[in-house]
């Protein structure tokens, strides 16, 4: 343990009237270094001490102002930018309703930012000790007495006048404070590992058991019946029905309202010779049969019917339908295959409706047409 | 705490200058508000409303200035006590000010109409409130309160100059006590009769603290400005410091931002939820010309009285306080202007000879009122109990 110094000579005073005065004459006298501890706060004071304003104000405003301009960009990027929501009619960047928030922020920013000023500037933080700390003269200056100091590092400081000067004053009491340069305190407790491990397990403690506590033991199903009614889904078995399909059959006997039953399965010679093309060679009729041409037949017989599927070999590909076969076939056959399907080539009658079907084979033709083109067409 | 501080007060007369400067006043502003009413009354019956309101403020914030000094046992405004006191016998005027209001009310108030309320289905809601004889009453009884309240105020401080009696602070506490639910209550109704109902479909249930906050802030700033004016001219009470100044212009400070706090509540709710009967107030200050005012309002009442005491020394700055009071002075006429003005021209501002000749007799009746009390009575009350420790007030 290193020697002992001097801090400070302190006196006590029993009266706020007695202090009041004599910390106008230690100003008076021009000492700097010294300080006033009363149990409460005396009007005054400041003034008998001669103290310049506090700079404290500065850091108050810098701060809450930047709490302010904060504030109005968050504000501003959520509502306007990152995620714009009409709320109320307004427009996204509608400053009024930001006004609350500016204010509380720049409230709590002022606050906050001055106190962590205040404990690292003046109070020298992380240094938690001061050499008046567990004396007497603290004692008892923070229950019923008032305490002035002067402090040994003050220029004019000299043991025997500041003593004269306190008893003239009229002080109940005159001490010294000793200290010790490794009383500094540079380390405080709350910084040493031990406490901040304690403070993290803590931490994952209380955040674990209530994640877990609110979120597994005590979990509630949210609102979800829209989603968990009992249904019957398609393409899923069910209990509602014998066979266990969820998707029914057309009772037998039956057809759908509008449906014209097919009577050609599986005779091809009868559709080529009984049936013939409804529809005229029309502009819109064309129209028509491209546009279903180019959705349900193109993908695998190519947009000139080449048989150049664009399906790049996922698929076999089909002849085209420029050979000498599908030319000479009738509007009926071509009518069949479309309905029945074709070796690989499903049947289309669901997608397509019967004059979909024709006007679409008359498209086929004029497909025909272009590439194998009579000396009448020129 | 020392008691070496002597009570050094003797009555001296106001400087002519100031009994000449009411008088001047009182006399250009009479003269071109007679004119008005010759020229066009509608107009000059909504200036009279402004100025009716503006008087009021004065001395019922003054009224308020004293009961709040008695209720909270302030020390440090007891020796400018006199000032809202000698202020509050404004009251004594307000119903000769009403009287021109009163008779012009069917071209002023929509819901005087009977046809129109009756056959408008949300004014024919109101019409057990608002209805001319209902009215009558309030306003009757308004003024009787305030002038009742007045009296019995004043009259125990003026005894106490003789006596120095300290039971008589004690039973001003009592009557301050009851005189506040009264205030709150009268201030309430007569800034939504005289004021909110000039827009009868139009409501908001903060306007009475709003017109509040205008009221205590115009009379901290009168108080404020003859403190200042009064100890520069050397006939107030030695011993002013720079403590009673600061607190002062807090105070002022405090209240500005009061009021702005609740002009922009009052303003925040009504823009947030958005119902048509309720916003159509605004729009009318918003669209048109009136915007113009409505800017300049927040930074008349608002900005400039902000930045010019937010400092701690501008507010211990005797000059910087005489102008800011005279400044907030304006900005409650402004204020006040903003409030009536738009139900009389909806489309544009109303700004002439005539808008000044009513704001110049409200600041005659204003200085010749305080010079006629101040000519009888004592400046400082110099028998109360608390006025010594008033001057050894220390912050």
């Amino acid at each position: 343990m290193s020697e002992k110094v001097l801090f400070a000579i302190t006196a006590i005073f029993n009266t706020p009237d007695e202090i009041i005065k004599a910390a106008e004459k230690t100003a008076e006298k021009g000492y700097k270094k010294f300080d006033v501890n009363t149990p409460y706060p005396i009007h005054g004071m400041p003034n008998a001490m001669k103290l310049g304003r506090s700079k404290l104000g500065f850091a108050a405003l810098v701060f809450g102002l930047s709490g302010t301009l904060a504030a109005l960009l968050m504000t501003f990027w959520m509502s306007a930018i990152d995620y714009p929501t009409i709320i109320g009619g307004k427009p996204y960047f509608a400053f009024p309703k930001y006004v609350p928030i500016m204010f509380e922020v720049t409230v709590l920013a002022a606050a906050i930012g001055t106190v962590v000023t205040m404990l690292f500037f003046f109070f020298k933080f992380p240094n938690n000790s001061h050499p008046l700390h567990d004396t007497d003269y603290m004692k008892k200056v923070s229950t019923e007495k008032y305490g002035i100091n002067i402090q040994a590092d003050d220029e004019l400081f000299n043991v025997e006048e500041i003593r004269k000067l306190f008893s003239d004053l009229g002080a109940a009491e005159v001490g010294e404070i000793y200290w010790d340069e490794e009383e500094i305190n540079t380390s405080p407790k709350i910084l040493e590992p031990k406490f901040l491990g304690f403070l993290a397990v803590t931490a994952i403690i209380i955040s674990g058991t209530t994640y877990f506590g609110l979120n597994k033991l005590m979990f509630m199903v949210p609102f979800n019946w829209m989603m968990e009614q009992d249904k019957a889904i398609p393409q899923e078995t069910t209990n509602v029905f014998v066979d266990g399909f969820s998707m029914r059959m057309p009772v037998e006997g039956t057809i759908s309202r509008g449906a014209i039953p097919y009577p050609y399965y599986g005779k091809p010679e009868l559709a080529e010779k009984l049936m013939i093309n409804p529809l005229d060679y029309s502009e819109e009729n064309l129209a028509l049969g491209k546009k279903k041409y180019d959705v349900f037949c193109s993908p695998c017989h190519g947009y000139f019917g080449e048989g150049d599927s664009r399906l790049r070999g996922q698929y076999p590909n089909p002849p085209s339908i420029h050979s000498e076969k599908v030319r000479t076939w009738s509007d009926g056959r071509i009518y069949h295959v479309l309905t029945e399907g074709q070796n690989v080539m499903p049947s289309y009658s669901t997608q397509m409706t019967r004059e979909e079907k024709w006007a679409t084979i008359l498209y086929i033709r004029a497909l025909q047409r272009a590439l194998n083109a009579k000396e009448s067409d020129l | 705490m020392s008691s070496e501080t002597k009570i050094e007060y003797s009555k001296k007369e106001l400087p002519a200058s100031f009994g000449k400067a009411g008088y001047t006043l009182f006399a250009v502003g009479l003269v071109l508000v007679i004119i008005s009413y010759l020229v066009d009354p509608v107009r000059s019956s909504f200036n009279n409303l402004i100025m009716l309101m503006f008087l009021s403020s004065i001395g019922v914030g003054s009224l308020f200035l004293v009961a709040i000094e008695y209720l909270g046992g302030a020390v440090w405004s007891v020796p400018f006590r006199r000032i809202p006191e000698f202020l509050g016998a404004i009251i004594f005027i307000l119903p000769i000010v009403a009287i021109p209001v009163y008779f012009n009310m069917h071209d002023m108030f929509h819901w005087t109409h009977t046809e129109d309320v009756l056959s408008d289905e949300i004014l024919s809601g109101k019409v057990g409130y608002l209805n001319i004889p209902f009215f009558t009453i309030r306003v009757v009884v308004i003024f009787l309160v305030w002038m009742l309240f007045y009296i019995l105020l004043t009259k125990r401080s003026r005894l106490q100059d003789q006596t120095g009696d300290q039971k008589l602070t004690a039973s001003n506490i009592k009557i301050s006590a009851i005189f506040m639910p009264f205030f709150a209550i009268t201030i309430t109704i007569a800034s939504v009769d005289w004021i909110m109902s000039l827009e009868p479909h139009w409501f908001s249930t903060i306007f009475g603290i709003y017109y509040f906050s205008g009221t205590v802030l115009a009379a901290i700033a009168v108080v404020t400005f003859l403190v200042v004016y009064l100890t520069e001219k050397g006939l107030f009470i030695k011993g002013i410091k720079t403590d009673h100044y600061y607190s002062l212009g807090a105070l002022m400070f405090a209240f500005v931002n009061f009021w702005a706090y609740i002009a922009f509540s009052q303003f925040l709710l009504i823009y947030y939820a958005n119902i048509p009967e309720e916003t159509y107030w605004y729009l009318n200050r918003w669209e048109g010309g009136w915007i113009v005012v409505s800017i300049l309002l927040i930074v008349v009442h608002f900005v400039v009285p902000y930045f010019g005491l937010v400092s701690q020394p501008s507010k211990t700055n005797p000059k910087r306080l005489k102008f800011m009071a005279i400044w907030i002075l304006v900005a409650h006429i402004v204020d006040l202007y903003w409030l009536i003005m738009p139900t009389y021209s909806p489309e544009s501002i109303p700004f002439s000879w005539m808008e000044l000749g009513f704001p110049l007799l409200t600041f005659g009746i204003m200085v010749i009122v305080f010079g006629i009390k101040a000519k009888k009575e004592n400046l400082v009350p110099i028998g109360d109990p608390k006025l010594k420790r008033g001057l050894d007030f220390r912050l």
